[in-house]
């Protein structure tokens, strides 16, 4: 079958590719756009490690074809540092050893930050429901949520 | 937000070691720019796909490749008699992995043993042929009744896996024995006031790591390179050399990030394939398991069925303990026998001690390590048991730990005698923590509370690693080291060196090695790492050091002994010596070439020493009677570390530990169906705790130094899995009145309790 043409907008920047019917968001980022940030973890929507934002919404783009990227505006974990200065998100998630192996922490900050740009003060029972879809078994949590707190906290603070 | 009370106890004028620095590869791995195995492409590269047996046991009888090797895009196609067979009589061990097992591990040999087994393995130009390509090989089965259980495995009539493993002179799944004895366990019995003898039962559980086992691997001009993702790449190259009988010398094995291991990639599964592959077809391969083949074929823990009996006088003394421990191996002997068996006791000063443990081989997928491997299998036992000796004398949990606690100078069941160690301290600081005192919450809406505690032990480990120590020409330092970086080692390797040498952290960058640049390192497992390589670093930091001197001798024309080293600068060591202004590290270096040429040390140590961690946990729980659901509501982990070189990650090691044991308890399981497959190879339906599933969890670093480590380290990452299965059962057995003797308490099982419950009102 002839493979499908796509003209999307990728952190920013507009972008075409060409992907076979069945192909998922994420192959085509990690194979020929070569964004490997987005990792796949399960391949079925269960553990949130391959979390991009399509319009701004999060979506695990295992389970989206790429085909539907048509016309959509796609972020993912390498549009989300400015140049070389990192996300309030990024840099707390550093400071607060937020990671340890690091393989789910580029859909955590997808997701943490799209949860910011919709909540500026969220709960820790908020933070907690907000990043159920995404799986870590390396920290427990407990320094995701203080980062993902802390960075708020901060950005309303830098708001003010 | 809760308390935080870490770190509570440190007490030390180190500059870097016991900072929160920020981790050497942290950047590349907020923004998606660490390169994991995964990650990793070629020019020319195709994909290797795993043809798996459906069945759990079944004997093949031949294997048809024909079609497959027709079907186009397809380079090769190979079996096990493309991978070093080694005979069935004669053991070679790697580490504690034996090659007879990981040859038929890796490719069923004679017969299939659990479903998910790899009996054959294409390769092609994309994945999607080369798994289609799977489908066309033939294989004619003999299908074979099959036994997953372990106590249905050791029953007498039990299909038999292996006819060449024999116990008690006839063919048997028990595959090995081991049996710890001190003093008279029954003559202890006789004195006790106080027996209880409890069975227990564990499900098997999975180490979970996110990121599925991955490999790229190109073989050019008969050299091979291999990226893989391991917690360690001399074991990945040494088991490719055993099984594919290419030299060590011609692979070069390098570690990429590594998404979580956790014990489960101290072994490979796809490795030799890919380097088969790549030899055949001359063309880089690639090969990732998916989540599916992450849950049938790699290694999960064992199940577990263990009998345990304490004793103890009424005054509150423990006078004697027996543990049965029978762990399920999987399809080929290794199950930690040795951590059930060894580390069931290990925390307490119990003057007799019988404990035995059984290797029990079954048709499901090969055991692999699981953080403290063994250990919280047999401590859940004990500290369940512990909790109801101490109800039926009345006596508080954490008192009667601390009356039994092992301290220094008590000989354990499993050989040592104590150093100084810091379990007494975990009891204590846990009786005086908020946590402890706190209220828990009235029974109401049907909603019960409870407050569960429980105790563990690891032996730690040390072992061989190797580190470089390189002086820049500006004077900042290059550190290799052998060890995948799992959880922040990078970090504290820099804190070492940098308080070692007196120069900012930021001065330092921290390589991890490949085989052909680092020396021998042995894996990343056992709470080794930050033991074993502060140890090798400080060495080789204390050798650059002497270098220093000589060099700031040298310049000022005088003798080496008369030069100190501090703060970074090279000194005079008085008056006497003469009148010198100190030498920067960076002046030093820039005046190399002239003093003597490169400055920089490696060493090589088989390290010894690592004394035996200890951890007590406090736990909180609800549990919904009608929904049957437990949920954790609070929960504080206190741990003697010995010595915490960057307490983030030393925190980081406890929680993650403490959840993963949280899983254990209350809701992940291997659930096979009549047809002896998994029924639930999922993150949906093998349910990992989320973060909705939890609380903060509180961490108390203790720092009781190990005296026979430079900086007083004993190890962190396994300690932390061990109390959690009997913390959280005896806080819900608190909530409930009832106990559970079984793993996981899952609503179902919850309420098949309360139910019992019930019916007995």
């Amino acid at each position: 079958m002839a493979k499908i043409h796509v003209s999307t907008t990728v952190n920013g920047e507009p972008q075409e590719f060409l992907c076979d019917a069945e192909q998922s968001m994420l192959d085509v980022l990690r194979g020929p756009l070569g964004l490997t940030g987005s990792k796949e973890g399960c391949g079925s929507g269960d553990c949130g490690a391959c979390t991009i934002t399509v319009n701004g919404r999060i979506v695990c783009s295992c389970l989206m074809l790429a085909a539907e990227a048509e016309g959509q505006k796609i972020g993912t974990i390498e549009g989300m540092a400015d140049g070389e200065t990192l996300h309030p998100l990024q840099q707390k998630f550093l400071e607060h050893a937020a990671l340890q192996c690091g393989i789910c922490t580029p859909g955590v900050l997808m997701a943490a930050k799209a949860l910011l740009e919709r909540n500026p003060d969220p709960s820790e029972h908020d933070v907690r429901f907000w990043l159920a879809g995404n799986l870590c078994r390396c920290t427990g949590y407990d320094k995701i949520i203080r980062a993902v707190m802390e960075t708020a906290a901060d950005m309303r603070g830098a708001a003010r | 937000m809760s308390d935080k009370t870490s770190a509570a106890n440190s007490a030390n004028d180190n500059k870097w070691i016991g900072q929160r620095t920020i981790r050497p590869d942290g950047a590349d791995k907020v923004t998606g720019r660490a390169a994991y195995a995964a990650d990793t492409t070629m020019p020319g590269m195709i994909w290797g796909k795993v043809l798996r047996s459906p069945h759990p046991h079944a004997r093949i009888k031949s294997i048809n490749t024909k079609k497959a090797e027709a079907y186009p895009g397809v380079k090769a196609v190979i079996t096990a008699k493309d991978i070093v067979e080694f005979p069935l009589d004669k053991s070679v061990m790697l580490g504690i992995q034996d090659m007879r097992w990981m040859c038929r591990n890796v490719m069923a040999r004679e017969k299939a043993l659990f479903a998910g087994h790899p009996v054959a393995a294409v390769a092609a130009t994309s994945e999607k042929i080369a798994a289609e390509a799977c489908q066309l090989i033939e294989v004619d089965y003999e299908v074979l009744p099959f036994v997953i259980d372990v106590e249905e495995a050791m029953k007498p009539g039990a299909p038999v896996l292996h006819d060449f493993i024999k116990h008690e002179g006839k063919p048997s799944n028990i595959a090995g024995r081991l049996e710890h004895k001190l003093g008279d366990v029954d003559a202890g019995f006789a004195k006790a006031d106080v027996v209880i003898e409890r069975t227990f039962r564990t499900a098997p559980v999975h180490q979970g790591y996110i990121e599925p086992h991955a490999c790229l691997v190109s073989v050019s001009d008969g050299k091979a390179t291999i990226w893989s993702s391991s917690q360690g790449q001399f074991m990945v190259r040494a088991m490719c050399a055993y099984l594919t009988g290419i030299p060590q010398n011609d692979i070069r094995a390098i570690p990429a990030e590594i998404g979580g291991g956790f014990g489960g990639k101290t072994i490979i599964y796809l490795e030799p394939l890919a380097l088969v592959l790549a030899k055949k077809t001359g063309r880089p391969v690639k090969m990732v398991m998916t989540r599916t083949e992450v849950f049938h074929a790699s290694g999960p823990t064992s199940g577990s069925f263990s009998r345990i009996k304490m004793g103890a006088t009424k005054d509150g003394k423990l006078v004697a303990a027996s543990g049965t421990f029978c762990l399920q191996a999987g399809a080929l002997p290794g199950s930690p026998i040795r951590g059930a068996a060894g580390c069931a006791f290990a925390p307490y000063d119990i003057p007799n001690v019988f404990s035995e443990g059984f290797d029990v081989v079954s048709n499901r997928s090969k055991v692999a390590a699981y953080r403290a491997p063994g250990a919280p299998i047999g401590c859940y036992g004990t500290e369940c048991v512990m909790d109801e000796i101490a109800e039926a004398l009345k006596m508080d949990p954490l008192e009667f730990r601390l009356k039994n606690a092992a301290k220094m100078g008590i000989k354990a069941a499993h050989g040592p005698v104590y150093p100084r160690i810091g379990f007494v301290e975990t009891i204590e600081q846990a009786k005086t923590h908020a946590h402890y005192a706190a209220p828990l919450p009235k029974a109401a809406n049907g909603k019960l509370y409870g407050r569960g505690v429980a105790s563990g032990f690891w032996f730690n480990a040390g072992g061989e690693s190797s580190a470089q120590v390189n002086v820049n020409e500006d004077g900042t330092v290059v550190v290799i080291t052998g060890h995948p970086d799992i959880g922040g080692s990078r970090a504290s390797t820099a804190n070492i060196t940098a308080e070692v040498l007196g120069i900012d952290y930021r001065k330092v960058s921290v390589l991890i090695g490949d085989t052909s640049t680092i020396g021998f390192s042995n894996l990343t497992g056992g709470s080794r790492v930050t033991y074993a390589s502060a140890m090798v670093v400080t060495q080789s930091t204390e050798h650059v050091i002497t270098i220093l001197r000589e060099r700031a001798a040298k310049i000022w024309k005088i003798d080496p002994d008369a030069v100190i080293w501090e703060n970074g600068e090279a000194r005079p060591a008085g008056d006497n010596a003469g009148k010198f202004e100190p030498l920067s590290l960076a002046q030093i270096a820039a005046q190399a070439s002239a003093t003597g040429g490169p400055i920089g040390a490696g060493k090589q140590l088989n390290t010894t020493g690592a004394e035996g961690g200890f951890a007590t946990h406090l736990c909180d729980v609800e549990v919904d009677q009608d929904l049957g659901i437990v949920r954790v509501l609070r929960y504080t982990s206190f741990q003697d570390v010995g010595r915490a070189i960057h307490p983030s990650y030393v925190e980081g090691q406890m929680q993650g530990g403490a959840a993963q044991g949280i899983g254990w308890a209350l809701s992940e399981e291997y659930i096979f169906n009549k047809d002896g497959k998994l029924d639930n190879p999922s993150f949906l339906d093998y349910r990992m705790p989320v973060c909705s599933d939890l609380p903060m969890l509180d961490s108390v670093i203790i720092e009781v130094p190990n005296p026979k480590h430079p900086q007083g380290v004993r190890g962190v990452g396994e300690v932390p899995l061990v109390p959690p299965l009997a913390a959280v059962s005896n806080a819900v057995y608190n909530a409930l009145g009832r106990r559970f003797y079984a793993l996981p308490m899952s609503p179902p099982r919850v309420l098949a309790v309360m139910d019992m419950k019930q019916a007995a009102e």
